[in-house]
C-alpha cells in the first residue's frame, strides 16, 4: 500500500490550517469575560490581527485569501480600508447590537453580509436602564455611599428621593431594547411615551415626532437608539431644556448621542435632576465634574456584561459563521430598513 | 418629621413635640391630653392592645408607599446583581480607566421568592413579572387570588429562589424567619432582599454568611439596630445598604402626611377615620 496524503491522513493541524478564517481586529471584551473557548468551532479557526508583529495591511494581505468573514467589536472599525484589503470576506459578525462602527453602505456595495447581536442583549440592557433611573431617582448608589460613610447614625436621614410611579418616561429610540425598557416600566405604574425613527403600528404608547417634544412631556428621558449621523448629539441644550429641572436622563445607548459638554452644565446649574449613564463620549475617561454629583449613577459600559448575554452572544457568533459557511441563512442578519 | 407634615400639623392642630419637651414623657402626657396618630405602614412600635383597653384610636398610613416599597424592592435587587452601586464606585474612583469592571449577573428569567403576599409582596411581584422572572411566595397561607407557586415552608421557598424578598410585616411569629437555615437553603448564589423590619433577618447569621461566601449577596433598607450598620458589612462589594428609605420619596411623604391630617381632622370632628385599625 503506497503512502498518499489523502485528507484522512493530514494532522489535527493541518486541517486547523485548511479551515476558513476568521480575522480578529481586536479581541472582543467577550474573550477575556467568559473564555475563547465559548466560541470555538470546528468549522472556521480566528486570525488575530493583535497577535502579529505585522503592521496591519500587511498581515491582511498576506492571509486575505482564506479570509472569509471578521469578527468585530466596537473599537476596530470596518472599513473601507480593510475591506479593500480582504475581497474574500463575505460576512462582517459583531458583538455587538450597534453597528456605527462598521461601514455599512461599503458593506452592501460588496455584497457582504452583516450579523450583529440581535437581541441576546435587550433584557440585560433593559434591566441596566431600568436600575440605573430607580437609582438616580431614588438616590440609591449616594445612600449607599452615605450608610458607608457612617454618616446615617452622624447626620440622619439621607434626603428623600422621588417616586418612579406616574412618571412620565420618554423613550428615545423603541427598537427591540426601546420596548423591552417600555414593558418593565409599564410595571412601575410609568406612563411611556416615544420618538422613533418612524412610529411603530404595533404599540399604543403616544409617539412624539421630535425628541424636544417628548422630553417636554416627560419626566425621564431613556436613551435606547443606535448611534448615527442622525443621532449624533441629538439630545442637546433645547432638548436638555425641554426636559428641565425635574427632569431626569438614562443613556444606554451611546456617549456621543448626548451633548455630554452641555448636559454636565445643565447638572452643575441644576438645569436638569440627574443622570444615569452607561455610555460616555471618551471612554473610559469620564468627565471628571461627574464625579462630585451626587444626582448622577455612573455605570462603566457594561450593560451586557453577565454571564448569561455573553454565552448567548458566543452561541449566536458562532452560529452565524457557521450558518454563512455552509450556505445557510443566518441567525440574525442586519437588515437596514428598521 | 417630614417638613410638609410637620407644617400641616402646625396649621391644623396644636402640635407638641414630644421629643423637643425636657419632661419625661409620663409628666408630659399627664399635663397634655390627646390621642396618637403614627404615620408608617408597621404597626410593630405600637402596644395595640393597650391602645385598644384605653379606648385609643390609630390609624396608620397603607396603600400609599406600597409602590415606593416595591419599587425600592426592585432597585436593591439590581443593585447588587447587576453590581449598579459598586461599579459607580468603581468610575468615581478613577479605576475604570485601568481596567474594565468585571461581570455581574442578569436579573431577568431569574426565579423570586416573596416571604409575605400582602399589598407589597404582590407589588413586588408584579414588578418582578415583568422582567420574566418566575415567582413564588410564602405566606400564612395560601392566597386564592395569587397565580404564583406557594410554600408552606419558608426553607423549601429559600431552596427554590434565587431572589429571597422579606416583604412581611413583624409579629412575634416572624421574628427572625430569617435565620441561618434559610440563608444557607438560599446558598451561595442567593440574594436576600430586605425591605420588612430588621428584626426579620438574624442580622449575625446574615453578616457571617456573606463573610464566608455562602450567601452570594444583600439588599437591605432595615437593621436591627438602626441608625447602626453592622461594620462588617460597609466594606463589602456584594450587599447594597439603604438608610430605611423604603417610602421616603417627597412625593409618598406628603401623601401619607395628607392621610394623616385627614384622619386627624375626621377624628375631630367625630367622623369615622379614613384607615383605621382599631
Amino acid at each position: 500500500m503506497g503512502v498518499s496524503n489523502t485528507d484522512s491522513d493530514k494532522t489535527q493541524e493541518e486541517e486547523q490550517q485548511d479551515l476558513p478564517k476568521v480575522v480578529l481586529l481586536r479581541p472582543p471584551p467577550a474573550f477575556s469575560l467568559i473564555g475563547e473557548e465559548s466560541f470555538a468551532s470546528n468549522k472556521f479557526q480566528f486570525l488575530k490581527t493583535y497577535d502579529s508583529q505585522l503592521p496591519l495591511d500587511q498581515f491582511l494581505s498576506t492571509h486575505s485569501h482564506s479570509i472569509k468573514a471578521i469578527l468585530s467589536s466596537a473599537g476596530a472599525p470596518v472599513n473601507a480600508d480593510i475591506l479593500q484589503l480582504l475581497p474574500e470576506v463575505g460576512l462582517v459578525v459583531t458583538t455587538s447590537a450597534g453597528l456605527n462602527h462598521v461601514d455599512i453602505p461599503e458593506c452592501r456595495r460588496r455584497g457582504i453580509k452583516i450579523a450583529n447581536a440581535g437581541h441576546v442583549y435587550s433584557d440585560d440592557v433593559a434591566d441596566l436602564a431600568v436600575g440605573l433611573l430607580i437609582d438616580v431617582l431614588r438616590k440609591v448608589s449616594a445612600s449607599d455611599r452615605y450608610v458607608r460613610q457612617g454618616l446615617w447614625a452622624d447626620k440622619g436621614n439621607y434626603p428623600h428621593g422621588s417616586k418612579l410611579g406616574g412618571k412620565r418616561t420618554g423613550i428615545v429610540g423603541l427598537g427591540n431594547i426601546g420596548y423591552e425598557v417600555a414593558k418593565r416600566l409599564e410595571a412601575f405604574g410609568c406612563v411611556v411615551s416615544y420618538n422613533s425613527r418612524k412610529k411603530k403600528p404595533y404599540v399604543s404608547y403616544p409617539f412624539y415626532h421630535n425628541v424636544c417634544e417628548l422630553a417636554a412631556n416627560c419626566d425621564a428621558l431613556i436613551i435606547c437608539c443606535g448611534l448615527s449621523d442622525e443621532t449624533r448629539h441629538m439630545i442637546n441644550k433645547p432638548v436638555l431644556s425641554a426636559l428641565g429641572k425635574e427632569g431626569f436622563i438614562v443613556n444606554i445607548g451611546r456617549g456621543d448621542i448626548i451633548d455630554e459638554k452641555e448636559m454636565v452644565s445643565c447638572l452643575m446649574r441644576g438645569e436638569i435632576a440627574g443622570a444615569g449613564l452607561d455610555v460616555f463620549e471618551n471612554e473610559p475617561n469620564v468627565r471628571k465634574e461627574f464625579f462630585a454629583m451626587d444626582n448622577v449613577v455612573l455605570s462603566p459600559h457594561r450593560a451586557v456584561f453577565t454571564p448569561e448575554s455573553l454565552k448567548d452572544l458566543s452561541q449566536l457568533v458562532v452560529g452565524n459563521l457557521e450558518a454563512f459557511l455552509s450556505n445557510k441563512p443566518l441567525l440574525s442578519e442586519y437588515v437596514d430598513n428598521e | 418629621m417630614h417638613k410638609y407634615l410637620e407644617q400641616q400639623l402646625e396649621t391644623h392642630f396644636n402640635l407638641f413635640k414630644l421629643w423637643h419637651c425636657n419632661s419625661s414623657i409620663a409628666e408630659f402626657l399627664k399635663t397634655h391630653q390627646g390621642n396618637t396618630i403614627r404615620a408608617v405602614v408597621g404597626l410593630d412600635k405600637i402596644d395595640l392592645r393597650k391602645c385598644e383597653e384605653k379606648g385609643i384610636r390609630v390609624a396608620n398610613t397603607p396603600d400609599v408607599l406600597t409602590d415606593d416599597v416595591a419599587d425600592l424592592a426592585i432597585g436593591l435587587i439590581l443593585g447588587v446583581l447587576r453590581r449598579i452601586c459598586a461599579s459607580d464606585e468603581y468610575v468615581r474612583i478613577g479605576k475604570w480607566k485601568d481596567a474594565d469592571f468585571g461581570l455581574a449577573t442578569k436579573f431577568s428569567g431569574k426565579s423570586v421568592g416573596i416571604v409575605g403576599l400582602g399589598r407589597i409582596g404582590t407589588a413586588i411581584a408584579k414588578r418582578a413579572e415583568a422582567f420574566g422572572c418566575s415567582i413564588s411566595y410564602f405566606s400564612r397561607s395560601q392566597k386564592p387570588f395569587a397565580n404564583y407557586k406557594f410554600y408552606s415552608n419558608i426553607i423549601d421557598l429559600a431552596t427554590s429562589c434565587q431572589i429571597l424578598i422579606v416583604a412581611c410585616a413583624l409579629t412575634e411569629e416572624t421574628r427572625h424567619i430569617i435565620n441561618r437555615e434559610v440563608i444557607d437553603a438560599l446558598g451561595p448564589k442567593g440574594i436576600l432582599i430586605n425591605i420588612g423590619r430588621g428584626a426579620h433577618v438574624d442580622e449575625t447569621e446574615l453578616v457571617s454568611a456573606l463573610l464566608e461566601g455562602r450567601l452570594g449577596g444583600a439588599g437591605l433598607d432595615v437593621y436591627e439596630n438602626e441608625p447602626e450598620v453592622p461594620e462588617e458589612l460597609l466594606g463589602l462589594g456584594n450587599v447594597v445598604l439603604q438608610p430605611h428609605v423604603g417610602s421616603d420619596t417627597v412625593e409618598t411623604s406628603d401623601a401619607m402626611a395628607d392621610l394623616v391630617i385627614s384622619n386627624l381632622k375626621a377624628h375631630f370632628s367625630n367622623k369615622p377615620l379614613l384607615t383605621p385599625v382599631i
